[in-house]
């Protein structure tokens, strides 16, 4: 019961953000420090990928396409001379507006067919990348695309993107950004008609809710988040090829998103830390590493529907029914 | 409400056919017959869950006809389903909120930037919440998930999320079906204050005929998708094609 009410406590969180913060001054190596950077930006990806399938309850299978989108947005308009600050939302802004047209007919199927089409669509993304030659350099790519640049903030002078501690601040600040979004949407009625529409779909339009509108808002914004992942993505790797859209993209996001906990907030962020690390440390079992991952899915989804996170609130609410009984 | 001449055709076959129905402001309607009268699916295009074939549909004036669901929910009608329909992955609070959703306006940027109008939205939700679980007596168990109520708690909650949005006229599909009798009595109970306190007309389908009786001012008795009586109690209960009907030449009182 302790630790559950510690981690209650609003200075926790405090303290979580300031070891954030200073995390740069305890890694050393590049690597591992490029490690944490990819998992705050796979954590935006996956956040958003948690609202319509973990919140709203729609399996989006187009969410490396968006983050594609957003990827070569970028990529395109800070080569062509714009600022990465201007970039960044305009491609965000094209993947939401994507996002619409294409929720407009995918959201109309339910459940496997709404997963199937959009994963279609996250596949044609991907050829259109690798065939649209003159526009987006087909599978060769976009080589030396520019880092972000400097944002001049007073009193503390220029912020540089060139060291690996700038782009992990950078990284960070989105994922701020993100989860604060994320947390007001998902705890408001607004979030609470999302989750409705996920379990009964049915009795949601009964009680007045637009369930379609409310696809596809969760949809858009979803999408929104997915792009402007990619988008970093594309400006902080300095190259980008279809397979930054790739369906592959998708499953390693819907492993964090089940692994970590569907419909939790925590729960994708530690699914994009802790998922990754561990395939780092089974790298000898080469491609046998995804038997593992897929057994382990089966269990979870079976055994703990919401993930690490769900069934540690679940372990938690059971021994505090115990608690209750004994005194009671 | 006025149904006018409403068919609905299921692959040839007419589930509910030619049916006209008043339900008058203010008064109890139970809508009886055997199963597969058509009750259910009367109720499904009233809703907008199904769409007539033909007929219309009019509610204080207004044709309703073909609209979606959450149309005819925001037109002020509200209703619950044969087999409880709940959301079961969420709290009883949580429940109730969703079912006032159509009463607010807070949309995405207002939840965003946590405005006034969504804090107005957010305590006046809140409030009507508190006020709702009190109404239907499942105040202890706010905060408890769907899945730990018991059947009838589980149906008072279903009537209370219909109820909360307060609407006009309120569709109950058996609502004391598979319940013991001193839960059934709680119900009706619990019906009556509807009526009553919250002057909110009803129209219920229900299969216990003592309960009907006693609970209904009017009654309407559909058989093979069509109306074959309609009246008081007393006058339904000696009207000699409900009972060959409905009770199969039994007598019903």
């Amino acid at each position: 019961m302790a630790t559950v009410q510690f981690l209650r406590q609003r200075w926790f969180y405090v303290l979580l953000l300031i070891l954030a913060l200073v995390l740069p001054w305890s890694i050393t190596n590049r690597y591992h420090f490029q490690i944490v950077i990819m998992g705050c930006l796979f954590s935006i990806a996956t956040l958003s990928m948690n609202l319509i399938l973990g919140y709203t309850g729609q399996a989006s299978l187009a969410h490396a396409g968006f983050f594609g989108i957003g990827a070569y947005g970028v990529a395109l308009l800070t080569k062509g001379g714009l600022s990465f600050w201007l970039a960044l939302p305009l491609s965000a802004l094209l993947a939401a507006a994507i996002g619409f047209l294409i929720g407009l007919p995918t959201l109309r199927s339910r459940g496997s067919y709404f997963a199937i089409s959009t994963m279609c669509f996250g596949v044609i993304i991907s050829i259109v990348a690798g065939n649209w030659i003159d526009f987006t350099g087909g599978y060769n790519g976009i080589v030396g695309i520019p880092l972000p640049n400097p944002l001049s903030i007073p009193l503390i002078g220029d912020l540089g993107f060139q060291t690996q501690a700038g782009q992990y601040y950078l990284v960070l600040a989105f994922l701020f950004l993100t989860l604060l979004i994320m947390h007001r949407l998902v705890n408001s009625l607004l979030g609470l008609s999302f989750m409705a529409i996920r379990n009964n779909e049915v009795l949601a339009g009964s009680v007045g809710i637009n369930t379609f509108a409310g696809k596809i808002l969760s949809f858009v914004v979803a999408n929104f988040f997915a792009g402007l992942a990619g988008g970093i993505y594309a400006s902080l790797m300095g190259t980008i090829s279809p397979s930054t859209a790739s369906l592959e993209l998708t499953f390693n996001w819907l492993i964090f998103l089940l692994l970590g906990g569907a419909a939790t907030l925590a729960g994708p962020i530690i699914g994009a830390f802790v998922i990754p690390v561990i395939m780092e440390y089974l790298q000898f079992l080469a491609e046998y590493r995804l038997i593992i991952f897929g057994a382990l899915l089966i269990v979870v989804i079976i055994y703990f529907p919401r993930g690490l996170m769900g069934g540690f609130t679940t372990l938690q609410q059971r021994v505090r029914g115990l608690y209750t009984q004994r005194r009671g | 409400m006025e149904v006018k001449n409403l068919t609905k055709n299921f692959a040839g076959l007419a589930a509910v056919s030619n049916v006209s129905l008043h339900v008058k402001e203010g008064e109890i309607l139970a809508i009886v017959g055997p199963n597969g009268a058509g009750k259910s699916v009367l109720f499904g295009l009233i809703s907008g869950l199904l769409r007539p074939t033909s007929g219309v549909i009019h509610l204080q004036g207004e044709e309703i006809t073909g609209l979606k669901p959450h149309r005819i929910a925001q037109k002020g009608i509200a209703r619950t389903f044969q087999t409880t329909a709940l959301f079961d992955q969420l709290r009883v609070v949580d429940n109730l909120a969703i079912g006032y959703r159509l009463r607010t306006q807070g949309g995405f940027w207002n939840t965003l930037l946590h405005t006034r109008l969504w804090k107005e939205d957010k305590d006046r939700t809140t409030a009507k919440v508190m006020e709702a679980l009190s109404f239907i007596g499942l105040a202890g168990k706010a905060f408890h998930f769907v899945s730990t109520l018991s059947q009838a708690e589980q149906k008072r909650l279903s009537i209370g999320v219909a109820l909360i949005s307060q609407p006009k006229m309120i569709l109950l599909d058996e609502p004391t079906g598979g319940l013991i009798l001193e839960d059934t009595d709680e119900i009706t109970g619990l019906i009556r204050k509807i009526h009553k306190v919250a002057g909110i007309t009803v129209c219920l389908i229900e299969h216990k005929m003592r309960m009907v009786m006693d609970l209904a001012d009017r009654m309407v008795v559909l058989n093979f998708g069509s109306v074959i009586a309609e009246g008081t109690p007393e006058e339904i209960s000696n009207n000699p094609e409900v009972i060959e009907a409905y009770l199969g030449g039994e007598s019903i009182a």
